[in-house]
């Protein structure tokens, strides 16, 4: 597939502060790359970048296969969307939707055909003739994406656009950002702190930390393998169990505690000083306990039930680990219960440099 | 009534019952004692106007008019001597008029600019020259008097003379001197908008001045009367500027006010000095009241400005 936005050794310093390294990114034709990390980490200076409201330090942008480094945001054939809405208070809503267009000079006729099509496809052809202070949130970032929307644009930024929206209208307009890109087909840069938003809405994610991407793969390689220790802890909720030991010879010793790796794919044969990473939903309880390669008698310390799952909180050779059971598993705390889990399932890390092995 | 809402009544429901509590009546009495006492100057100064002087002489200040007369504020307007003509406060009303007028909007305008420049467009510098602007505030112009005075009579006019003495020069000093606290008030504003307000209009491919009329501009009505009340109030009321700069032909209304109530020959007629006070005054007294919140909101702005 063609590639549509690609950065090249991209660096952006505020002095001697580093807020992206030598950043590399291809992005195809189409894709839905999805930005993510904690706040700081330089994933919204990053998109920034690529929209040219920030000057680079260093290194190369390209959209379209044209290098825009140096071109104005208005000629780079992008749209953005911002968390705060960013509509123009004062004029209408189609109004602020054709203000791109009107100073562009584009002729009227053609103006009001794109305007008609981009609140067809978002629904808010009612709403053309209010203000945006007479609109609720929702409508408020359909409007915002429409406005990128009629400039049609080759590629889309959006910079944390639900963050400002209640839980239940988050989830409806996720789900509308999806159908939208489903429908487009443009390429889409998004970027965000909510790891359900990346892991809905991605083709592929970005983890960024400290101004450098951490992995860059599909959201099912990255929740499952994920390259680092910061990755593994990042994604997921409840977050990874993290246990302490050593590896020697395919089995991981934990406080006196072995664990046998089974058929874990390792790279070579790494030994030395290792943390194994368990994800809570691999751990089991009880009956399904037993089918597991490995298993230990534990007591149950806390437990929350969520509703859907439960989360119970024991330990394993002085270590804490959360697990997730069926919420019809009954756990109290200080039951003894029979927990197991498959090691070939988890993620192993030096524990010194933090990769994976 | 029936028995359920009996028993309730015993017990708190529905809204809180408002009571006069001592710290209540404290609040109000203060509250009309205090305005009282600043009345009591402007009720003097309203009867005063508008008794004969052999009244005043004779009376309390606070009896009222015998015979109450507007002849004093007539005089005021337009026959009590400033020095040696005597043709009242009316050519220094529209002398005030026209330095205001003309300063207020370029002022204004300016520092519009300026602060949103100084918000959005930041380049190298842009925070030294802000800082540089805002100290200009806190210089005592009484300092800069001569050296204005020396700058404006070395511009020769196409007409001949020089810029000093006129009504441009007296407007340029004005605009110049409302520029900082204006910059100041104006950039905390824009700095209070949403960044990415701007960030949305570049990506729509405005530039500085498309972004500043069609975005920024009309989201600064508010902020543009709390500017106006300023520098209406400020212009009107000064006095030094208008004595030095305005020159002969350009005297604000200040500054012949202060001439009429120096020059009385013989007695001095309390009822035109005070009927032409108030006239004065009543410029920035119609802007404070018609203004209502705005200018609570100006003060608030200016009192930086002391």
């Amino acid at each position: 597939m063609a590639t549509s936005v690609q950065i090249k050794d991209l660096s952006l310093n505020y002095g001697a502060v580093k807020v992206l390294d030598r950043l590399n990114l291809d992005i195809a034709d189409g894709e839905f790359i999805v930005l993510l990390g904690p706040s700081g980490c330089g994933k919204s200076t990053l998109l920034n970048c690529i929209a040219g409201l920030l000057d680079v330090s260093e290194g190369q942008i390209h959209i379209s296969g044209k290098n825009v480094t140096w071109e104005e945001p208005k000629d780079r054939g992008i749209g953005m969307v911002f968390q705060s809405y960013a509509l123009y208070p004062q004029m209408t809503v189609e109004r602020n939707l054709s203000f791109g267009l009107r100073v562009a000079g584009m002729p009227k006729p053609e103006i009001e055909s794109r305007v008609k099509r981009a609140s067809e496809i978002l629904q808010i052809e009612p709403l053309l003739k209010r203000k945006p202070v007479e609109l609720s949130g929702g409508q408020r970032q359909r409007v915002a994406i429409g406005r990128a929307l009629v400039r049609d644009v080759d590629v889309f930024l959006f910079d944390e656009p639900l963050s400002n929206l209640d839980a239940k209208l988050r989830n409806d307009l996720r789900v509308e950002i999806k159908r939208l890109h489903q429908r487009l087909k443009n390429t889409m840069i998004y970027v965000t702190h909510d790891q359900i938003e990346a892991m809905t809405l991605a083709d592929r994610i970005a983890i960024m930390k400290n101004g450098v991407i951490q992995q860059l793969d599909n959201p099912h390689t990255i929740y499952n393998k994920p390259t680092n220790l910061f990755v593994a802890d990042f994604i997921g909720s409840p977050s990874m169990n993290f246990l302490k030991g050593d590896l020697a010879d395919g089995t991981f010793t934990t406080n006196g505690v072995s664990v046998p790796m089974g058929s874990y794919g390792f790279v070579g044969s790494p030994n030395g000083k290792a943390v194994l990473g368990i994800r809570p939903e691999h751990v089991q309880v009880g009956e399904d306990a037993r089918k597991m390669p490995f298993q230990f008698e534990s007591e149950i310390e806390i437990v929350e039930p969520m509703g859907a799952e439960t989360v119970a909180w024991t330990t394993l050779a002085g270590q804490s680990l959360t697990l997730r059971a069926d919420a019809e598993v009954d756990l109290q705390p200080g039951q003894k219960i029979l927990v197991g889990f498959d090691p070939a399932r988890g993620s192993v890390f030096n524990a010194e440099s933090g990769n994976r092995i | 009534m029936s028995a359920a809402t009996t028993t309730y009544g015993v017990e708190p429901s529905g809204p809180k019952p408002r009571r006069v509590t001592p710290a209540r009546i404290g609040i109000y009495a203060f509250l009309i004692v205090a305005a009282i006492f600043f009345l009591i100057p402007l009720a003097v100064m309203i009867l005063t106007s508008m008794k004969p002087m052999d009244e005043i002489r004779g009376g309390n200040i606070f009896a009222l008019p015998l015979n109450p007369t507007l002849d004093y504020w007539v005089k005021a307007w337009s026959s009590a001597c400033t020095g040696r003509d005597c043709n009242g406060l009316a050519p220094g009303f529209f002398n005030s008029m026209k330095i205001t007028l003309l300063a207020v909007p370029i002022s204004i305008i300016l520092s519009m600019l300026n602060g949103y420049a100084l918000s959005f467009w930041r380049f190298r510098g842009s925070e030294l020259m802000f800082g540089l602007l805002v100290f200009g505030a806190f210089v005592p112009f009484q300092v800069l008097v001569y050296p204005i005075i020396f700058a404006l009579s070395s511009v020769k006019l196409p007409w001949g003379g020089t810029l000093f003495g006129t009504l441009p020069g007296i407007v340029i000093v004005h605009s110049i001197f409302g520029m900082p606290i204006l910059t100041l008030l104006f950039r905390n504003f824009f700095a209070s908008l949403p960044g990415e307000l701007f960030k949305a209009a570049r990506v729509d491919g405005a530039g500085f001045w498309r972004i500043f009329f069609s975005v920024m501009l009309p989201m600064s009505v508010p902020i543009t009367i709390v500017a106006v009340i300023l520098q209406v109030t400020g212009i009107w009321n000064d006095f030094i500027f208008g004595l030095v700069f305005a020159g002969r032909e350009n005297l604000p209304m200040t500054v012949q006010l202060n001439n009429i109530v120096r020059t009385s020959t013989g007695t001095v007629e309390y009822s035109t000095n005070m009927a032409a006070t108030i006239l004065t005054g009543a410029v920035p007294l119609i802007v404070y009241f018609v203004s209502g919140k705005w200018f609570v909101r100006g003060i608030a702005a200016g009192a930086v400005k002391g």
